[in-house]
Order: C-alpha cells, then structure tokens, then sequence
C-alpha cells in the first residue's frame, strides 16, 4: 500500500502469503509455518516441518541395539530422557529383560528431573517470547541446575546416555540425595518469585488468556496429549493410565485446568513441575537399595527374538511411542516413533491459527510447547 | 492463585541487589563433575590394541592405528585407538566395552583450533604423555587443547559391574572330585547346545586369541558359528587350520584363552571347550566338511609318528594330493595323546574319531611298526619321495639318584594304564614331578588306589623341585589334584630312593630345594643338604621330563642332524631339517611342546614338503 493513502475494500481483503519461521524471532526451533492472512487475520496456516529431519528412524536401523542408545536421546533435544526411557522399555519387552527395583526408582527419578529441567527450559522459551525476559532468565538458570544434577549422576549435561536396557548405566554417586533435595529446594524456594513475576502477572493473563482455546472434543479429536489435554479438564497421564517405572510406588496427583487455552496451559506446566518435585521427595525416600544394572547381552552378538511391540510414556510434551520391530537380528527392523509434538505441532497447531491474529503464532506455538525435532525425525 | 496484577512483577527489582549467579568466565571457571564424559585417555600399558571400542562407536569415530613403539606379542597388538573430534559424540560406549579398562574420558573438554587434523588424536594419558598432561601451576585454561591439558583430571571410566562384556564364563558341567575319582569317567561332561551358544555369544571377536595360538585358527569365526548354531560351519572353520579338533577340545594348552581379552578382568572364553563342542555335536565329519582331496600327484611322504603333528601333516598332504604313509608303534593314532592324557581328560574313542576321519581322506596308517626295527629309517628315505619326522618325545627321564631303578617311569605307567593292563599300585605312592604329566600321573594312581584297594587307607603324594608359584603344571591341573586328594610336597628334590631290608622301596629321601633356576634363569637346581626329610612309600613314580629317542636313525646319518641350542633339531622355514628330503616338527622341533604347536608346525611342513614335491615334478 502506498503510504498516505487510504485502503480501499481490494486491499484489506487481499490474501498475502507469509512465511513465519525458520528463521523468525518468534520461533523456537527450525520449524516454519506458511502462513495466508488477510489483513492481521490468518486464514490458513501449514505447518512446514523437515528444516532438522536427520532420519533417525531409518538410520537405527543400521545400529546394533546398543549403538541406538547416543542417537536416541537426540530426537528430543529438550528433554532426550524420555527418549532413552522408551527406547530401553521397547527393548526390553522385545528381549525379555528384568530391570531391578532400585532402577526402577532411579529412572522415575530421573525422568521427572528431566521433565523439571524441560519445562523450566519451556517456561523460558514461553515468557521469553511473551517479552518476560526476567523470569525467562531465571527459568534457564535454574535449568542449568538440574543439568548439573544430570552431569553429576551420567557424566553429560544435555545427553545423558545412562538410561540402558537392564536398569540404569551407573548408581547414584555418594551423597547424591542430598544434592538432589538441596537443588530442587532451591528451586522451588523460587516458585513466590516466577509467580509474582509472570504467572500471578497481569499482562501475562492478558496475553494468555482465551488464546488458541481448544475444547477437550477437539482435543482428543485430533491427538493430543500432555498438557494439552489436560488444560481441557481431562485427566490423562501414562504415568497413571499404564505405569511404568516406580511411578505407582508413590501417591501423586495429576494437574488439570479447565479452560483449554494457553494461560491454562502455562499454569498445568507450572503445577506440574511442582508436582514432579514432590514426586522427586517421595521417590528418595521410598528407594530401596540393591543392584541398578541387570547385564545385557555381549552388544557385538546381541540379537533379539523376531517380534513386534509398541510401548508408551508420558514425556514432558504427552504421550510418547514407541513401534519397534525385530526380526531377530542385532539391529532394529523398524522404529518409529509415536511423539507428543507430531499432532500439537502440525493438526493442532493448523485449526488453532485458522482465525487468529499474527502476534498470536508464537504464542500459540510455544504455549502448545511444541519441540521441533520431535517432529522431524 | 491470587488475582493478576500489573504491580506484582515489581517485586522482581530486589534481584538486583543480589549476587549475579553467572560465572565470570575465564576467570571463574566450573569444575565438571567427576563422571564427567570429556576427552579421552588411554593407558598404553594396559590397553590391548583389541579395537572393541573402534567396533562399538556409533559414529566410526574410533580408528585402531598402528603404534610402532608397542611391541606386538601374544594378547597384545601393536595398534592403539586414535578418536576423531570431529565424530565423537562422548557417549562412553568406547570405555564401558574397554576388555581392560584402559580407556577413560577425562574432565577436559577444550579444544579450539584453525587446523581440523588437530581434532584426530591418538589418546595416551599422564603415565606416557608428561607434554600433554601438566600439573596445575603450569596448565592455563587460555591454552586448553587436546595437547595441553589437566594431569589427574579422570572423569568417567569403567566399572566392572557396568561392563558391557560379559566377565563370565558360562559354568562348565563336570563331575565332582568325590565321585570321578573313583573311576576313569571323562571328568568335563561338556557343554549343551544352550550353554555353548551362551558361552560363544560373549566373544567379542577382537582376534586377539587368534595371534597368540600357534596354529592360528579362525577361533572368531568358528566361535560366531557356534554362536550362530550352524556347529557344521565351525567344523569347517577349525579343519581349515586344525585336523584333530576332538584331541585339542579336550587337551590343548589354550595360548588363545591366556590371551582372550575377556580374561583381563573376568574369564576368558572357553574357546578350548567349544571346541570340544564343536567336534562331540557333529556325528560324521565327513558329511559336515564335504573336503574334497586334490587329484592324486602320485608322490608318496612317509610320516614317523601319528601323534598330533605326524596326524595333521598326513592330513594336509592329504589335501594336497599326496600319498601318506603313516608309521607308529601304537596299535592306535593319536601318538602320545594315546597314552599319555589319562582317559578322564581325553577318552581312546575322541583319538579315534580324528584318526579315523583322516583316514577317510586316503591317509594309510601302519601301526604296531617301529621305525628302526619293524622298518629301516633308511628305506623309508629310500622308498618315499618325502619323509616327516613327528615322533615326538616318547622316553621318560630319571633322576638317577641311588636306587632310582626301584622307580616307575611316567610314560610306561600311563601308557599301561590307557590301553594296556593297568599297573598294580602300592598304598602309599609318591609321584617325583611337578609339571602336567606327574599331575596325570598322581590322578591316575589315585583313581587305580580307589578302585584296586578299595576302603583301605591310601594315600599318593608328588614331590617337585619347584615351589607353587613356579610349578610348571596348569593351575587347573594342581587344582583338580588337590580336590581330589593328592598331596605336594613342592621345594623338595629327591636325594635317594630308600630300600627296606627286602630291597623293596620304602620311601623317597628328600632334600630341601634352594633354588630350581641360576641367576641366569637356566635349570640348575640347588639345595640345603642339612634339611632332609623322609617321605614313605612303597612305590615311586618319577614324572620329570621326557626326551626324543632318535636310536632309530643310523649313527652316520645323525652326524648330520643339527641341533639348536636349546638342543631341538633345526628346521628351515619350510620345516625341513638338515637331512636331504626329511622335514620334521612337534616336540622335537618346538619348544611348547603341546599339541597345538605341533599341528602349527605340520601346517609349515605340509607346506615345505609340497613345495618340494611340486619343484621335483
């Protein structure tokens, strides 16, 4: 439009084409989404995925089981413990394999650590991009705190490579309880802060509230998981529904809200990480002593039985799959991935731009908490 | 949840009044933790060159190169791990799959660098590499590299619970020291098909085990064949470089399991025992091999001795083409595998399924004739195109002390025991010897006390220069003896045999050792003559050695027959020794004198003895 003049009907009702992502401030990720707007208005949004398609699924299949293990956990880059949870699950229904009880608590453990480091790491992604740059700053602070819980426990900050099939790769070092309950404590002693900061603040309600607003039908219509669906009202966790792990070895409560938009689903996240460092306290306390590592096959030699399995768990994202065959060799015949971010980032993300303003995108992606590589892989 | 307000963020402003939380970097710097997974380190002197972790590496980021300062010997290569920086991902598969435990990661973590060659390293750590590995006053974090780094800085490293190799061995099924020493029973009752599969699955095929045995077999492919369950394939494998797996399953002196990388931290593969697996599971070798013999080529070679080295040599010949005539004075194969390991260890029947297979293959075996009275070495030289000496060494040694005449031999007592009637033994026996044929030769007189003197009071001894830490029998030897109730003496050398008035032997006068070695290390034994004892018994074995018996061959032709210094006789590369057309191997010629060896030096013959005959044609 010529600057000065006036808009005419032809103008305001034209359909532009714009591209948002992946190289945009407001996207997390190499993820790009093509966007048709008339006016601020979009119209239709498609996601456009495969910027970081690196073929993981094809390329396990030219890996012996235990090679997997350090590609793994690259899928999700946030939070790669999932990954390695459900990759040992899937190998070990496959082979037949025990994992003692005390891994068992150190993998729930391990696992709502993770989710606690990946949902500090969303809370920043989120109110970074809201423009709360305070709280986004703590949030990675504090992230980088249990990272260097995981350092301590596997030897990594980001990949942890230490949940195996058979149990977990080391024991907990000497005096690791302690720092544990010392770093989460520290951490929660922060909760009145980011409350009063961001999540008890005005503008954030604002901001959040009503945005990209998906009734629990729909929800479940089109696949989706975790948060969610649960900021729908609907109380769904693996974690409750199919438990794995030490997860039905101690009493914990699955947050809900009911209004199904972004604010809610922010708050769920809030709750949530709570509610693992309560989990954390119990879990300690409730861990029994013994051995942490039943012994796999020589890896050079390692073949499983021919059949077919799909197990779940409840990453930081949702519902987390994986379909794994064998053939009886000492490689996977197939893997595929079943992941949380597949149906957020790419069915539900379309309906819900579908009528949104452009200052929502971001928004409405980040609060759906979607990981990119996730979806690509 | 309180209701939303604009002014709540405020209470933000007090951060500012607190100590930043970021580190100051370079100056203040974060200690990584102890498990932490950095850069590589490697302990040459442990490290094997087995290249487990190039094999495991998930990215190839692993090369074995060669080290031309390690000195490559048996259960050592000369090749070390070089990591690409580039590729690595530090995951640890490398240091949880390390056999000795020799790969760590270290805390460091800085390398920065215009040159990517830089980022190919050959990891050594602090105990070889003084220039790379500095203390702390003199490292500076402004020049971290992969060539300038912490000393004593280890991170993550292995753990013998959380290796991903199995240290061990799937348990061998045996009959227990009360019962078998009753009677002759073969003691290992061997592996089933479930526990040799389980047992092959731990190889780790580094192939270490492969350099160390003398006749190099395939034992990583014959191993990945059982594993696989086709044991057909696996006796094909071991034929190629083996012709008598049923003798070696059972006796071999196992250079391969010493060397097994698995038996650095935990038990070596039982490589001997699936061998001996192998060969029990296949009924008909001559259905599973399928060998097909060369067109004839018409030459003829005459073989001295069937014991493992006359044995292999008629095979290979046999491959080949040529006629093989073999001679022996036992009425059966086998040579001293017939007679010497007691029918516990090695049974007449497993001798014969090897003899009886080589035979299928045109081999002609002439037993109960001696070289040197049934037949004239001389026409042997002059009927034959070749002739092989394997006779091994087949007459026992004394110690000639005072009335050692009194004393059994080792051999004659084994060899009447095995396939001949077996010796009437005394009550209170004492065996002279230390290494693995006076252990034969004490099990066996215990088992022939248990069964011709039953519930009577018996008892058998051994006495043998060397202490326990130098004896030279196999540990597994002294300890099946001493479960089955034999008695040492070590550090005690015989002074005489005493007499009573009847001239019967009454027991072994002894005299306290000094020293069995010089300082030279040859054998020269010495002894306190002050401390003697008195051992009593009514017969006396001696078990101290054996040596060839060369009287068949004439005076002027031994003239030129030489010798080694460490008197064996000298063969050339193609096992051909000083006499025109003779080539010889085994005992006479090696200084291992085991089965194996001798099978290895066959291989060498067989091959100089066709080269020989193909020139003359």
């Amino acid at each position: 439009m010529i600057p000065g003049s006036q808009p005419t009907d032809t103008d305001s009702e034209r359909e532009l084409e714009l591209y948002f992502g992946p190289q945009h401030l407001g996207m997390v990720g190499n993820f790009s989404i093509t966007l048709k707007v008339r006016g601020d208005r979009i119209v239709e949004a498609t996601a456009n995925p495969g910027y970081l398609h690196r073929g993981f699924e094809k390329l396990m299949e030219y890996r012996t089981w235990m090679q997997n293990f350090p590609l793994v956990c690259r899928v999700n880059v946030v939070e790669p413990d999932s990954m390695e949870m459900i990759y040992a699950m899937g190998v070990e229904k496959l082979a037949g394999l025990e994992v003692p009880e005390r891994a068992q608590y150190i993998r729930s453990i391990y696992l709502e650590l993770a989710r606690v480091g990946s949902h500090l790491f969303g809370l920043w992604a989120y109110s970074n991009m809201l423009g709360f740059d305070t709280p986004a700053q703590w949030a990675m602070y504090h992230r980088d705190l249990v990272l260097d819980l995981f350092e301590e426990l596997t030897g990594g900050r980001v990949y942890h490579i230490y949940l195996w099939p058979g149990g977990v790769r080391r024991d907990f070092p000497e005096g690791f309880k302690d720092r544990i309950v010392e770093t989460l404590h520290s951490i929660g002693g922060c909760v009145p802060d980011y409350d009063s900061t961001f999540f008890n603040n005005r503008l954030f309600h604002q901001r959040a509230h009503g945005i990209a607003k998906i009734s629990q039908e729909r929800a479940k219509a089109l696949g989706a998981t975790g948060q969610v669906l649960r900021a729908t009202g609907m109380r769904y966790d693996i974690r409750k529904v199919e438990p794995y792990a030490a997860y039905d070895q101690v009493d914990w409560e699955v947050p809900t809200r009911e209004e199904g938009d972004a604010y809610s689903r922010i708050w769920v996240i809030r709750d949530e990480m709570i509610e693992s460092v309560h989990m954390i306290f119990k879990l300690l306390d409730a861990m029994p002593g013994g051995e942490v590592y039943n012994r796999v096959p020589n890896p050079f030699k390692w073949e499983i039985p021919p059949g077919e399995t799909y197990v779940r768990c409840e990453s930081s994202r949702g519902e987390l799959g994986l379909y794994m065959v064998s053939d009886g060799g000492d490689k996977p015949y197939r893997v595929h991935f079943r992941t949380p971010s597949y149906p957020h980032g790419l069915t539900i993300l379309e309906e819900l731009l579908k009528g949104a303003s452009i200052a929502d995108v971001g928004n409405t992606m980040i609060s759906l908490y979607i990981v990119a590589p996730e979806i690509d892989r | 949840m309180g209701k939303p307000s604009i002014l709540s963020a405020f209470k933000a402003v007090k951060f500012l009044f607190q100590k930043p939380v970021t580190l100051r970097y370079p100056f203040e710097q974060k200690e990584p933790a102890p498990r932490y997974r950095g850069f590589h380190l490697n302990d040459w002197d442990k490290c094997t060159g087995c290249g487990n972790c190039a094999d495991i590496c998930p990215n190839e980021a692993i090369t074995m190169v060669e080290a031309p300062e390690v000195e490559p010997k048996p259960g050592e290569k000369n090749e070390r791990p070089q990591l690409d920086y580039g590729r690595c991902c530090f995951c640890g598969l490398c240091v949880d799959i390390c056999p000795p435990g020799s790969l760590r990661l270290s805390r460091d973590y800085f390398h920065i660098h215009f040159d990517t060659n830089t980022f190919v390293f050959l990891p050594k750590d602090e105990a070889k590499d003084e220039e790379t590995f500095l203390p702390p006053e003199e490292y500076s974090i402004l020049q971290a590299s992969l060539t300038h780094r912490r000393k004593d800085y280890e991170g993550f490293s292995s753990h013998p619970d959380f290796t991903l190799f199995e240290p061990e061995r799937v348990p061998m099924p045996q009959v227990s020291p009360e019962e078998r020493r009753l009677s002759f029973v073969e003691q290992v009752l061997g592996y089933s098909r479930e526990e040799a599969r389980r047992e092959a699955a731990r190889c780790l095929e580094c192939k270490l085990c492969e350099d160390a045995c003398p006749a190099h077999l395939k034992i990583s492919d014959y191993i990945r064949a059982i594993y696989e369950d086709r044991p057909d394939e696996a006796l094909r494998k071991i034929f190629e470089d083996n012709p008598i797996p049923a003798i070696c399953g059972r006796i071999c002196m196992r250079h391969c399991e010493t060397a097994c990388s698995l038996s650095i931290r935990g038990e070596p593969l039982a490589i001997r025992w699936l061998k001996r697996y192998t060969s029990d599971s296949i009924v008909d070798y001559r259905e599973a091999l399928e060998l097909q013999p060369a067109p004839t080529t018409g030459k003829t070679v005459a073989v001295v001795g069937a014991g493992p080295s006359g044995l292999s040599v008629a095979h290979f010949l046999a491959l080949k083409g040529h006629k093989a005539v073999v001679y022996d004075a036992l009425p059966g194969g086998g040579g001293m595998m017939r007679i010497g390991p007691p029918a516990y260890r090695l049974p007449v029947e497993s001798i014969d399924k090897d003899v009886a297979y080589t035979a299928s293959l045109g081999v002609e075996f002439r037993f109960n004739t001696k070289v040197g009275t049934d037949v004239l070495f001389e026409d042997l030289l002059n009927d034959y195109d070749a002739v092989y000496l394997g006779i091994g060494t087949t007459s026992s040694r004394s110690t000639r002390v005072k009335n050692a005449e009194k004393c059994h031999l080792a051999l004659d007592f084994l060899q009447r025991n095995k396939i001949g009637r077996p010796v009437e033994v005394g009550k209170h026996i004492i065996v002279i010897g230390g290494g693995n044929v006076a252990m034969d030769v004490a099990r066996e007189a215990l088992r022939l006390q248990h069964i011709q003197r039953p519930g009577q009071e018996t008892k058998t001894m051994t006495v043998s220069l060397e202490d326990w830490d130098e004896m030279p029998a196999t540990e597994d030897e002294i300890e099946e003896a001493k479960e089955e109730g034999v008695e040492f003496n070590p550090a005690w050398g015989p002074k005489e045999v005493v007499l009573d008035d009847s001239g019967e032997v009454k027991g072994l006068a002894c005299k306290k050792v000094k020293s069995v070695f010089d300082e030279a290390g040859r054998f020269s034994p010495s002894f306190y003559e002050d401390q003697v004892m008195l051992l009593e018994g009514d017969m006396i074995i001696e078990a101290i050695g054996q040596g060839p018996d060369f009287s068949f061959i004439p005076d002027a032709m031994m003239e030129n027959v030489e010798f080694t210094e460490r008197r064996k006789v000298k063969v050339d590369e193609d096992g051909r020794t000083t006499l025109p057309k003779v080539f010889a191997g085994g005992d006479i010629v090696n200084v291992n004198l085991d089965a194996v060896t001798a099978i290895a030096d066959a291989k060498v013959a067989a091959e100089g003895i066709d080269r020989l005959l193909s020139s003359e044609s």
